[in-house]
């Protein structure tokens, strides 16, 4: 007995484990080279460039890598002092300066500040005509003659920024990001006319969730309808909801625009039929309600489909059952076939708003300044203003607050609930 | 049928169904069932059993002619008005209700109070024995419980008329055997008026009072369940019930409740003429196996033979079959009960068999 149990164990002396454990390897390996091309694809196309985003929206390496002097210099003295910086640190910084001028780093990290307050770009460039001349031993003391350059480098506020971003890691692009700013050392609220962020962010989240229930509201009759007619027709009318997405994004936003502009199809229309006076058109474009409406209709596919795919598991006994215990149409609905359809509404819902959230190129063609969201500040911080920093901390916060949001949805609703097909 | 419509509960008068306007699913359809009965539709998918009963329900509209429940006609009634308690195929329960709130449903859509809804949900309940699931959900329950539920929400609202739509399909052999024993008792003590709906005919004959058997859009016959066994009216009833011989000939005398018949090899059977009046007419007789009698001695000496060989035995516990050739058929099947005295033939065995001429019935051919 002991020894049949021992060979069992034993397989050409190999413990069982072992074996079992060599044979699933050689499976996983082959799982994985199985989907190895889409997994480098995803690391480099998709993980990278986020992780690169988290990266750049708290790196600040710039000011300490071209002003080292400055910056260690500038650790004697206090941002709340009344008094200017010591003569050593303006020494030091024109130390750095003849260094990083003839390098051509001079004004990267002038660039770098102006993110932050008006006026270094001209500073420095003052300084690259006169400062390489300078002898460090005999030229001193060198206050003055800052100063002299330009009237700036005698201002409290500009030695304050640049200690408060000296650091090599800074939370500053988060602070701006909802407009907050610590040029003068400590963190306070950024001057109205330049607050922006805060007021995008909670737009492009009531608008996107206004959107989110308008394609609820378009949306679930129709899933309805298609979840409740014969096959071949559902097929058919299956065929009119998708036919957008074999449209290209653009040239549905286009045409919203050619619809809704001012000398658009609706105007003319309404023009031309005496509804409206022909100086009194309708402002449907390049605003909240142009990217209201071309969004909703974009989107409603997103919505239709996880409805119709949750409509059609619900079998059609039950509203049946309920009428044979007494329910009239409303109430068998409302209490028997509404409650079984959430998870679709659910699914819907969440698609909708989190692509609704990062959307770009409706708003951007349709919004106009008042319909633009928090991804075309995005686009422009990166293309005209070069601030990666800033726009690696507006991503972030917006990938943050969709997986919040994700986390907060999976314990109300349940994302076990959520049926996509 | 005018008689029928006054006393009835349930009246079907002359219904006809169509869904496309060529095909008539039901054809002219006369029903009617005293209060208390409990009536089972049986017959073959595509029958119009279901049909008919989601008539009753409500869900489907009659093409022509008129549905009455008690004296007055439902056709134009909406199912939530009718107040019929149904119990589906696969139970319907709503999946987001508890048990206690799936029975509470149906009366509070009747708007009763919460004391009034607790009382009668808790008496229905125990009614199936269910009290302690109250607050579990449907997905909880095994099928069988399940079952009790479906049963309890259609009765909770106390109707007269609850319809099931062959609500065992699900459950295995066991509990099926069970539950039927439950449904009827719980029907006939609450004297309530059941049409039950089933292609499962040993359901229909344990249960029912009466059955109506449906083929092809007509009731083929309505009868209690010992008739239709015994004395089925056509070909259909008899093979559809139980198992059945059948063997195809021409009447060659027919006197008062005996006939006989010369089988197409030209063997001679006694028979009892059900659908056939004259001599030279085409039919089918059809006998059960456990009447055809291989001994001689017991039948009447004057009673015509048949030649039979033994093709196949199989023992099946409390009965034996065997597998007989008759009269150029392969397909004839005795049973005998398995008893201490029985022979046991083996195939290949050559034997002689006959039956007593009620127990043969010439019908249609």
């Amino acid at each position: 007995m002991t020894t049949d149990t021992a060979s069992q164990d034993m397989r050409g002396g190999e413990p069982l484990k072992r074996s079992l454990g060599r044979a699933l390897r050689r499976q996983k390996a082959r799982a994985l080279l199985l989907i190895a091309p889409l997994l480098i694809f995803i690391c480099l196309g998709f993980l990278m460039p986020i992780a690169s985003m988290l990266f750049r929206s708290v790196e600040n390496g710039i000011v300490e890598e071209i002003l080292p002097n400055t910056v260690s210099a500038l650790d004697v003295w206090d941002v709340d002092s009344t008094e200017l910086p010591p003569e050593s640190v303006f020494r030091a910084l024109v130390e750095d300066l003849q260094v990083a001028i003839p390098e051509r780093t001079a004004l990267n990290v002038a660039r770098r500040m102006n993110f932050e307050a008006a006026g270094f770009t001209t500073m420095v460039r003052r300084a690259q005509r006169e400062v390489p001349g300078w002898d460090l031993e005999t030229d001193g003391p060198f206050r003055e003659r800052m100063i002299d350059l330009h009237r700036n480098w005698g201002d409290l506020d500009t030695w304050r920024a640049l200690k408060a971003y000296s650091s090599t890691l800074t939370g500053g692009y988060y602070l701006a990001a909802v407009d907050y700013t610590m040029v003068s050392g400590h963190i306070e609220p950024m001057p109205d006319n330049q607050s922006l962020h805060q007021m995008l962010f909670w737009r492009t989240a009531w608008m996107s969730g206004l959107i989110c229930f308008l394609a609820l509201l378009l949306g679930y009759p129709v899933a309805f309808l298609l979840a409740n007619i014969k096959e071949r027709n559902a097929n058919l009318l299956l065929i009119l909801v998708l036919l957008p997405f074999w449209t290209s994004l653009l040239v549905r936003t286009s045409s919203w625009k050619v619809l809704l502009q001012d000398q658009g199809v609706i105007n003319q229309i309404l023009v031309s039929a005496h509804i409206i006076a022909d100086d009194n058109r309708f402002q449907m474009v390049n605003n909240k309600f142009g990217v209201i409406i071309a969004m909703t209709h974009i989107l409603l596919p997103f919505m239709i489909l996880p409805l119709y795919s949750v409509m059609k598991t619900i079998p059609p006994t039950y509203v049946r059952a309920a009428k044979s215990l007494g329910a009239n149409d409303w109430t068998a609905f409302w209490r028997v076939y509404f409650p079984q359809s959430i998870p679709g509404i659910g699914a819907g819902a969440i698609l909708v708003f989190i692509m609704a959230v990062g959307y770009y190129i409706t708003p951007e063609l349709v919004g106009g300044p008042s319909g633009m969201f928090i991804s075309n500040r995005i686009a422009h911080q990166w293309y005209v203003s070069g601030n990666w920093g800033l726009v690696g901390a507006l991503g972030t916060i917006l990938l943050v607050a969709v997986m919040v949001l994700y986390w907060v949805y999976d314990r109300v609703v349940g994302i076990d609930n959520v049926k996509l097909g | 049928m005018s008689q029928a419509r006054a006393d009835g509960f349930v009246v079907f008068d002359r219904v006809q169904k169509s869904y496309d306007g060529e095909i008539l699913v039901v054809k002219d359809l006369n029903l009617s069932m005293p209060k208390g009965e409990f009536l089972t539709m049986l017959g073959p998918s595509g029958s119009g059993k279901t049909t008919c009963l989601m008539m009753l329900a409500g869900f489907e509209t009659a093409t022509h002619g008129e549905i009455l429940l008690d004296g007055k006609p439902i056709n134009n009634i909406p199912p939530h008005k009718r107040g019929i308690g149904m119990v589906f195929q696969n139970y319907a329960l709503f999946p987001h209700m508890t048990i206690a709130e799936n029975l509470s449903f149906p009366l509070e859509v009747r708007g009763l109070g919460k004391s009034e809804r607790e009382a009668k949900i808790t008496r229905a309940l125990d009614m199936v024995q269910m009290v302690s699931f109250a607050n579990r959900r449907p997905a909880q329950l095994s099928g069988g419980q399940q079952q009790r539920v479906a049963l309890a929400r259609a009765l909770v609202f106390e109707p007269e008329l609850v319809l099931m739509d062959e609500p065992l399909g699900a459950l295995d052999k066991q509990l099926r055997e069970h539950m039927q024993f439950e449904i009827t008792n719980l029907a006939h003590t609450l004297g309530i008026t059941t049409v039950y709906v089933t292609h499962d005919q040993t359901e229909a004959l344990t249960m029912s009072d009466r059955v109506a058997v449906f083929n092809d859009g007509r009731i083929q016959q309505l009868a209690p369940p010992e008739d239709l066994y015994e004395r089925p009216e056509n070909s259909f009833v008899a093979q559809f019930i139980g198992e059945n011989n059948k063997l195809d000939g021409v009447v060659e005398t027919i006197k008062g409740e005996h006939c006989t018949v010369r089988l197409d090899d030209g063997t001679l059977v006694d028979a009892q003429p059900v659908n056939v009046s004259s001599v030279g007419e085409r039919t089918r007789v059809s006998i059960r196996p456990e009447r055809v009698e291989s001994n001689p001695e017991r039948l009447h000496p004057d009673a015509h033979l048949v030649d039979a060989e033994v093709l196949e035995f199989i023992y099946m516990g409390d009965t034996f079959r065997f597998r007989l050739k008759v009269a150029g058929r392969d397909d004839f099947v005795m049973k005998y009960r398995n008893a201490q005295d029985q022979r046991r033939l083996a195939a290949g065995d050559k034997i002689r068999i006959g039956w007593r001429p009620e127990d043969c019935r010439a019908l249609d051919a």
